[in-house]
Parts: C-alpha cells; sequence; structure tokens
C-alpha cells in the first residue's frame, strides 16, 4: 500500500500562516494503516498546530474530518459543506487525496500534510519498506517475486553488479541488495535458469511514468 | 575486423594485450590528459579513459579519448548507463565514433551516493548489458535500437565488459559473463585481482561453461602503493578483497611502494601463464608514471604493432 510521513509541523504551519480557518482532512485507507493520516493523526496534528498557533498570538479553527477514501470523488464530496466554510483544506492523505481534493474544491488553496513517500509492506511493527514503483509492466514472475525496479538502487534488469558483496547492496548501510535475494529465492524455487535470461531494455517511455498520467481506461466497468 | 582497433588487430593475432587507465581531470586543463597520456605512451595497446569514475564529475570519457586520438594513442572509451538515457548513449556513439573512438567498454557505473553529486538522479535507462546488446546492434545491425532507424554511416566499435569475479553471489559471476557473451561482447577487463585463488576457481567455472573460447579476457590489476592503501580498498572498496598475505607483505616493506609494482609484476607473471588470459588491464590509478616500471619488470615491452 501507499506509504507516507507527516511533513514538519514548522513547514505546514509556514504554509497555512495566511489562514485562520481551515479544514485538516485525513484519509482512512492506507496512510491510517501507516499512521501517517487517519483520523487519529487528525487529532494530534490538528492540537499540535492549534497550540502553535495559539502560542504564536495568532489562533487557528481547525475542522476535522476522515474520509473513508480520499482519492474516491464520491467520499471526497463528503466534505463538501465544511469546505465552503474555510479558506483552505490541509489534506493528511496520500499525494492522490490532495490532488483529488483540489479537483472537486476548485476554488480554495488546498496544502499536503504528509510527504508520500512509496508503496511498500510492513516490515516489522513501525517499519516499512518500498516494493514497487509500478512501472508498468511487471517482471516479478522472472525475478523469483523481488522487485528489481523498486529494490535495486541502479534498478538493474541483469544484475547483480559487482557492487554486491556478502549480499548487501554496495551502498552499504545495511540495504540488502535486490538481487542476492533474487538469486536466492530463485535457487530457493529451482527456477536459477531464469537468472541467464537477458531480460530487454525496459519501455520505460510507453509503460512507465515518462509519458505523463497514464491512464486506464475499463470500458467494461463503464456507466 | 569489427572495429580495426590496436587492441582487436592484437587480441586476433593471439597476442598477449595490455590495456592501462587515465582518469580525466576534474575539468578542462588539457594538459593533465596529455602529462598522463605521455606516461603510458609506448608501454600500452590501448588506454581507458573513466567516465566519471565513483560518480565524481570529471572531464567526459569520449572528449578525454578524442584528446588521445589526436596524440595518435588508442582509448577505451568507458561509458557508464548511470548517467544518460539511451537516447544520449546511442547519440555519443555516433560522436565517439566519428572522433576516431573504436573501443568502447560498457559499464553500470558506480552509485551516484560515492560521488560529489549525491542527489542526482541516476538513470540507468538500459543496464550494461542492455548496452552491450544496444553496441552489438548499431554496429553489426546497422541500425539503431529498435531496429528501424539506419544509421548513416557505420559503427566499428570493439565492445568490451567488466567481470568482476569477487562479487557476490559466487556462483552467478560466470552466468553474468555468459550473459554478456550472449549480448555481444568482444572482449572483458576483469576487477583488480588480489584473491587469485577465487579467480582461479571463477576462470575454472568459466571454462567449464566453455566461455573462455568466446571472449578475451584481460585480467586486472591494480599495484598496491601502501599497507593503508590495501587495507583501505579492502574494507571499502565494494568488490574487492586484498588476502592478508599481501598486506602483511606491504607492512613489512622497507620501500611499500616498490613491494607494490613486485607483488603487481608477480601477478602479471602467474596471469600470462593461465589458460583463457589473453592480456593484462593494469590500473595505476594516480601512478601512471609507474607504468614504464611496471611493464618493463613483467616482461611485456615492446608493445608490438601490429597493422
Ligand atoms: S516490476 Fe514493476 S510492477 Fe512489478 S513490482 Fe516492480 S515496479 Fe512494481
Ligand atoms: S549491489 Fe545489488 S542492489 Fe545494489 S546496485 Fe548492485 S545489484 Fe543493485
Amino acid at each position: 500500500m501507499i506509504k507516507a510521513e507527516q511533513k514538519p509541523v514548522d513547514e505546514i504551519l509556514d504554509f497555512l500562516k495566511p489562514h485562520r480557518k481551515i479544514l485538516l482532512a485525513g484519509c482512512n485507507a492506507c496512510v491510517a494503516v501507516c499512521h501517517a493520516g487517519g483520523e487519529k493523526e487528525v487529532g494530534i496534528l490538528s492540537s499540535a498546530l492549534k497550540m502553535a498557533r495559539k502560542k504564536a498570538g495568532q489562533k487557528i479553527e481547525i475542522l476535522e474530518d476522515c474520509s473513508t477514501r480520499q482519492c474516491e470523488p464520491e467520499f471526497v464530496q463528503e466534505l463538501k459543506e465544511k469546505a465552503e466554510e474555510v479558506e483552505a483544506v490541509l489534506s493528511i492523505a496520500c499525494g492522490v487525496g490532495v490532488q483529488t481534493v483540489a479537483r472537486m474544491f476548485s476554488d480554495i488553496p488546498v496544502y499536503p500534510g504528509l510527504n508520500t513517500t512509496f508503496m511498500g509492506e510492513t516490515d516489522e511493527l513501525g517499519v516499512w519498506i518500498e516494493r514497487c514503483q509500478a512501472c508498468g509492466n511487471c517482471v516479478l514472475h522472472v525475478t523469483g517475486g523481488v522487485c528489481p525496479v523498486a529494490r535495486c538502487a541502479k534498478q538493474l534488469l541483469n544484475g547483480p553488479c559487482g557492487g554486491s558483496q556478502d549480499g548487501e547492496c554496495e551502498i552499504g548501510n545495511d540495504v540488502p541488495c535486490a538481487w542476492q535475494q533474487i538469486y536466492d529465492r530463485l535457487k530457493t524455487i529451482g527456477q536459477l535458469h531464469r537468472m541467464e535470461e537477458i531480460i530487454p531494455v525496459k519501455k520505460w517511455g510507453r509503460e512507465s511514468r515518462d509519458k505523463g498520467p497514464r491512464t486506464i481506461s475499463r470500458e467494461d466497468l463503464k456507466l | 575486423m569489427k572495429s580495426g582497433s590496436n587492441l582487436e588487430k592484437i587480441l586476433e593475432k593471439g597476442l598477449f594485450a595490455v590495456t592501462g587507465e587515465l582518469g580525466p581531470p576534474k575539468g578542462n586543463d588539457i594538459e593533465v590528459v596529455k602529462k598522463k597520456a605521455e606516461f603510458l605512451k609506448g608501454y600500452v595497446d590501448a588506454i581507458n579513459i573513466t567516465d566519471n569514475q565513483t560518480a565524481i564529475v570529471r572531464m567526459s570519457s569520449i572528449a578525454a579519448g578524442a584528446l588521445l586520438v589526436q596524440m595518435g594513442l588508442e582509448p577505451v572509451i568507458q561509458m557508464v548507463t548511470r548517467d544518460r538515457n539511451r537516447i544520449a548513449m546511442q547519440s555519443d556513439i555516433f560522436g565517439a565514433t566519428a572522433l576516431g573512438v573504436k573501443n568502447i567498454l560498457c559499464l553500470t557505473g558506480d552509485h551516484q551516493s560515492f560521488g560529489n553529486q549525491v542527489d542526482s538522479k541516476n538513470v540507468h535507462d538500459m543496464d550494461s548489458i542492455q548496452l552491450i546488446d544496444c553496441v552489438r546492434i548499431m554496429r553489426d545491425g546497422g541500425t539503431i535500437l529498435g531496429g528501424e532507424e539506419q544509421i548513416e554511416g557505420q559503427i566499428k566499435m570493439f565492445i568490451g565488459a567488466a567481470a568482476n569475479p569477487f562479487g557476490d553471489p559466487f556462483e552467478f559471476r560466470v552466468i553474468r559473463l555468459a550473459k554478456k557473451i550472449n549480448a555481444g561482447v568482444d572482449f572483458i577487463q576483469t576487477q583488480c585481482i588480489y584473491d587469485m585463488k577465487r579467480f582461479k576457481e571463477w576462470m575454472r567455472m568459466a571454462g567449464d561453461m566453455g566461455l573462455i573460447e568466446k571472449v578475451h579476457i584481460l585480467a586486472g590489476v591494480t599495484p598496491l602503493k601502501s599497507a593503508g592503501m590495501a587495507r583501505y580498498m579492502n574494507k571499502n572498496v565494494s568488490g574487492i578483497t586484498i588476502p592478508d598475505e599481501f598486506i602483511n607483505r606491504m607492512a613489512k616493506a622497507q620501500k611499500p611502494a616498490e613491494e607494490g609494482i613486485k607483488i603487481c609484476v608477480e601477478q602479471i607473471e602467474e596471469l600470462k601463464e593461465m589458460d583463457g588470459i589473453h592480456g593484462v588491464h593494469i590500473m595505476a590509478i594516480e601512478w601512471e608514471h609507474k607504468m614504464g616500471q611496471i611493464t618493463e619488470m613483467a616482461g611485456l615491452l615492446p608493445r608490438p604493432a601490429v597493422s
């Protein structure tokens, strides 16, 4: 799922400076799971902001809400009444949610309260790691279920590079070498021959981030 | 002849090749290139020009290579996939060959976090194996990647790549060599060898897979300058292990620099006798002026003139 971290409070305070009444909108999906933008965090951040502004002698009024999923217009619509009352929205959903709010309430400013960081999994309580970069053409069947795009520091498709040492990536800091992990997995599942195949150049330009926003259009689901 | 380069001719004739290495300046000072090149002149068959090695910004390898061509020397331009996408790399290959460059070494490149532009974005639009394949298509197919656009002119490149028998996982290292051969590589330069035992094991595995007949392998060596350097490299340079035996010899030596050269020469002598080794790649980094002495002592002189 999507992982995010709250921006430093000072940065948020800085862009909220011109406003005296805002809506703080969280999201109960991914960002709630990683404890960055759910209902609980809405409450905590709201108090922190109010306290800081009070101390600075510049009180702020904050309406609070938390959508089921802020990336769905139909849920964001539910914020409409509150949005009409305020000067701006501070969204602590992921970057997608922030944009849905901006699109739905086009006449007021919307600010991001989080830094959206990656799509990842839970490693242990309180630790999340990146696992997928949505490259648009998954190769996990060739790489033993370990993603080289998200997990190799050089996104190599025919790795490991010469810097792989004792399971660690050349960049150090205890970062595991993704290609060592791929190798180990393929060995375990008896598919080491996969390592011999040359994976051809990827179609970054047609399948990945480089051609503007990617769109999925499903005729069978349209009304 | 694929490229008609001096290096290709020597290897095709079955002669033992010697290549050296030149790191371009951190700026545009031509004199640095000239001075280093003069030190190598006559002692090597071709000179690798590093491409922003360890992600430190330096003069482009192609520009420095072109300066060498002007001096009547033969460059092997290194090209890393870190800094350019496939448009820029193919364009640079057009340009390099137009300027008289005939050898290329296709590399992934060290991670940018090692260098002086740590906040840069690495590209890796292609990886080193895909780059080898790309240059081969340009040379043998006469088209750019994708196979549609005919190239105006001819790309004559002798295609090289690196191999690191000391990286992990060890058993994969020969498979990676096989992949590079399948992609179309003509010659291989290895990472500096200190751990001869592991290197021999790697060569044996390559031999068992029938790989050593398919490619020219140049064994990489680097003379140690001091025990401190040996310890530092052993600890910090990924993919390099230096046996204690060498570190001890360096530590005990009255003149460590001389000892380092002696070790290097011994290694070259041993490598010369090894099946499947067609040459040595001597990386005397910032020690270019010692190249004459090393090649002389190792019995590699005079370098053959081929036509
Ligand atoms: S290969 Fe692409 S789609 Fe598959 S996990 Fe990696 S980034 Fe995601
Ligand atoms: S060491 Fe492994 S993870 Fe790191 S860049 Fe090389 S192949 Fe990728």
